[in-house]
C-alpha cells in the first residue's frame, strides 16, 4: 500500500516535470524540470530495488549531465523561445490523436497486467553484484564504453574550442574547452 | 505491490513526452533535453523488467545507457556551442540550410 | 520496530541532527574568525560574550533584521530558490553520516545516524554533485556580469574537482569493500602492533587523503581555491546581489559543506569514532566514540581554517590546470596501485 502511494506520488512528479518541460518557453525552466524528473526517477529506481542505479542516476544524470545543460544555457544566454508558425491543423488533429493513442496503449498494457506485480526491493541490486557483472559478463561493453567516453572528451574539447586556436597549433591552448 | 504495467505506462508517458518535445520545440537545447527524457523513460522500463525477471543485466544495461547519454550530450552540446558561434541563433528553423 | 515508531525516531533524529549541524555551522564561523585572527596576530571577536562566543548569535540577529533586497532585473523564481537549493543539499548529506555505534536509548535500539543505507557514500557524492546547482543558478539569475562569471567559474571548479574527490575515495572503497559508511569505519577498527590505529590513512591511503583534502577545499570554494568568491576579484562572485537572509543561507551552506566534508574525511580516513575507549564507567564508554568523532572533525576543520589563513589563492587557470592535470592523474594512479596491492595480497 505504501509502495503504491510512493510510486504514485513520484510518478505524478515525473509526469508533471515532463509536461512542464514541454510547456515552458525558457530553456532554463525546462532544464530544471528535467532535473526534477530525474530525481523522481531515482526514487522509482529505489522502489524497484536498484540502489546503485538510483545513486548513479543522481550523480551522473542529475548532477553532471544536467549541470552541463544548465552551463550551456547560461553560456549561450539562451532566451525565451520564439514561436514559429506551427500548423493549426497539426495541433487540432495531433494533440487529440496523440492523447487517444496513448490512452489506448496504456489501457492495453493495464489490461494485460498478468505479467505480475513487482514487489518493493524484489531484486536487490547491490553495487557488489553489479560490479561483478560489469567486470565478468559485460567486460567488453565496459571497455568499449570507456573508449567511447575518451572519444567524446576529445571531441567535445575540439568542437567547443575557439576556431582560431584549432588552426594555430603554435599557440598554447590554456583554456578549458 | 505495484503491477509491472504501471511502471511501463509511466515509462511510456515519459517517452511520449520526449518524442513530443523533440517534434514540437524549436530550441536546440530543449530538443536535446527531450532526447534525454526519452532515454530516461527507456531506463525506467529496463529497470522494471530487470526487477520482474530477476535479471541484473537490466540494471547493468541502464548503466551503459547512462554512459552513452553522457558522452552524447557532451559532444552534442559542444556542437550546439559551435553552431551558436557560427549562426548566432539557437532556433532550429534558422539553421536548416547549409549556406550561412 | 514498526512503521510508526520508525517514523517517530527518525523525526527526532532529524531534528537533533539539523539542530546540531546549524549550531556547528554558526560556531565554525566563530572558530574561523578567532583562528584567522590569531594567525594574523590580532584578536578575533572578543566583545560579544566571553571570548566572543555570542558573536554568531549577534550575526544571526543582524541577518534577520537586515533589509532583504530583491533587485528589479533578476530572474525572480531562481533568484529566490538558489540559496534554498544550496542550503537544502548542504544539509541533506548529514543524513547518512554516522557518528557512533548503535545505542539503546529509552529502549529503542537505533544507530547514531538518521538512516543506515548501503550506498551512503554514493549518496553523499550525489548530494555534493547536486549542490552545484545552487551556485550556478544564483550566478545566472542575478542578471549581472560579475555574478554570471563568478557562478560559471565556481560551478566549473566544483564539477572538475568532484572527479578527483570521487576517485580518491575509491581506494578506501577497495580496502573496505562496501559503500556503507558504517562498514567502512568498522573496517578501521583495531590496531597494528597494539598501538598504531588501523586507520585508512595509515593503511596506505595517505596520498588519497591529501588528494581528498585538496579536492575538498576546491569543492567548498575555500582558500586557496576561493577565486569565485574573492572580494578583490569579481566583486563577490555569485552572491553579489544577495543580501540578508539569502546571503546567510549561502554562507551557512558553505560552512555546512565544510562540516560534511570534514565528517566524511574522519569516517573514511581517520577511523571515524574509533579511539581508546576502554576506560571509565559504562555511561562514559557509550559517549566516548562520539567524543572521538567530534575531536577528529574538529582537527580537520582546524586544518581547513589554518590553510585559509596561510595560503594565497590560485588564479583560475592555475586552479583548473591543477585539478585536471595533476590531481586527476594522481588519483587514478592511487586507485590503480591500491587495486594492484589488494589484488596481489588476496
Amino acid at each position: 500500500m505504501l509502495h503504491l502511494i510512493v510510486f504514485s506520488v513520484f510518478g505524478l512528479v515525473c509526469v508533471a516535470g515532463a509536461i512542464n518541460l514541454l510547456v515552458q518557453r525558457h530553456p532554463i525552466n525546462s532544464a530544471l524540470s528535467l532535473v526534477v524528473v530525474m530525481g523522481s526517477l531515482a526514487v522509482e529506481y529505489l522502489l524497484l530495488g536498484a540502489e546503485f542505479v538510483a545513486a548513479v542516476q543522481v550523480i551522473v544524470y542529475a548532477g553532471a549531465i544536467m549541470v552541463l545543460f544548465v552551463f550551456v544555457i547560461m553560456l549561450l544566454n539562451a532566451g525565451v523561445e520564439e514561436h514559429t508558425k506551427g500548423s493549426r491543423v497539426a495541433m487540432l488533429f495531433g494533440i487529440p490523436g496523440v492523447l487517444i493513442g496513448s490512452v489506448l496503449v496504456a489501457w492495453v498494457l493495464l489490461q494485460h497486467s498478468g505479467t505480475g506485480s513487482v514487489a518493493v526491493g524484489a531484486l536487490p541490486g547491490p553495487p557488489k553484484v553489479i560490479g561483478w557483472l560489469l567486470f565478468h559478463d559485460f567486460l567488453l561493453p565496459f571497455e568499449v564504453t570507456s573508449v567511447l567516453v575518451l572519444i567524446a572528451i576529445m571531441g567535445a574539447v575540439v568542437l567547443a574550442s575557439h576556431p582560431a586556436e584549432v588552426q594555430q597549433s603554435a599557440q598554447p591552448d590554456e583554456r578549458e574547452g | 505491490m505495484v503491477p509491472l504495467s504501471y511502471y511501463l505506462v509511466l515509462s511510456g508517458i515519459l517517452f511520449a513526452c520526449g518524442v513530443a518535445g523533440f517534434l514540437i520545440k524549436r530550441n536546440i537545447i530543449t530538443i536535446f533535453m527531450s532526447i534525454e527524457l526519452m532515454l530516461n523513460g527507456v531506463n525506467l522500463s529496463f529497470v522494471a523488467f530487470a526487477a520482474q525477471w530477476h535479471a541484473l543485466s537490466g540494471q547493468v544495461f541502464v548503466f551503459f545507457v547512462m554512459v552513452v547519454a553522457a558522452a552524447e550530450s557532451a559532444v552534442g552540446l559542444a556542437i550546439v556551442i559551435a553552431v551558436y558561434r557560427t549562426r548566432g541563433t539557437l532556433n532550429v528553423d534558422q539553421v536548416d540550410l547549409l549556406k550561412l | 520496530m514498526n512503521l510508526g515508531e520508525f517514523i517517530l525516531v527518525s523525526i527526532i533524529k532529524i531534528v537533533i541532527a539539523v539542530g546540531i549541524l546549524l549550531t556547528a555551522v554558526a560556531y565554525t564561523v566563530w572558530l574561523e574568525r578567532k583562528v584567522v585572527g590569531h594567525i594574523q596576530n590580532r584578536w578575533g571577536p572578543t566583545r560579544v560574550g566571553p571570548f566572543g562566543l555570542l558573536q554568531p548569535l549577534a550575526d544571526g540577529v543582524k541577518f534577520i533584521f537586515k533589509e532583504d533586497l530583491l533587485p528589479p532585473h533578476v530572474f525572480k523564481p531562481l533568484f529566490i530558490a538558489a540559496p534554498m537549493i544550496a542550503l537544502v543539499f548542504a544539509l541533506t548529506s548529514i543524513s547518512v553520516i554516522p557518528i557512533g555505534n548503535w545505542v539503546t536509548v529509552f529502549g529503542v535500539h537505533t544507530p547514531l545516524e538518521i538512516t543506515d543505507v548501503n550506498i551512503g557514500l554514493l549518496i553523499v557524492l550525489g548530494v555534493t554533485s547536486l549542490g552545484v546547482y545552487g551556485v550556478a543558478l544564483a550566478g545566472w539569475s542575478s542578471n549581472n556580469k560579475y555574478s554570471l562569471l563568478g557562478g560559471l567559474r565556481a560551478s566549473a571548479q566544483m564539477v572538475s574537482y568532484e572527479i578527483s574527490l570521487g576517485l580518491s575515495l575509491v581506494g578506501v572503497l577497495i580496502l573496505a569493500g562496501s559503500f556503507n559508511l558504517r562498514e567502512i569505519v568498522d573496517a578501521q577498527g583495531g590496531t597494528f602492533w597494539g598501538f598504531i590505529p588501523r586507520w585508512n590513512i595509515f593503511q596506505g591511503q595517505i596520498v588519497a587523503f591529501f588528494i581528498y583534502l585538496m579536492a575538498a577545499y576546491a569543492e567548498t570554494n575555500r582558500v586557496p581555491f576561493d577565486l569565485p568568491e574573492a572580494e578583490t576579484e569579481l566583486v563577490a562572485g555569485y552572491h553579489t546581489e544577495y543580501s540578508a537572509m539569502k546571503f546567510a543561507m549561502f554562507f551557512m551552506a558553505e560552512y555546512a559543506n565544510m562540516i560534511t566534508v570534514a565528517c566524511l574525511a574522519t569516517l573514511l580516513f581517520l577511523g571515524g569514532w574509533h579511539g581508546p575507549h576502554r576506560f571509565g564507567p559504562p555511561f562514559v564508554q557509550a559517549i566516548l566514540p562520539i567524543f572521538w568523532f567530534v575531536l577528529k572533525v574538529f582537527v580537520f576543520l582546524f586544518i581547513y581554517i589554518w590553510v585559509r589563513g596561510t595560503l594565497p589563492r590560485f588564479r583560475y587557470d592555475q586552479l583548473m590546470a591543477f585539478g585536471w592535470k595533476f590531481l586527476l592523474p594522481l588519483a587514478i594512479a592511487n586507485l590503480v596501485i591500491t587495486a594492484l596491492i589488494v589484488a596481489l595480497r588476496a
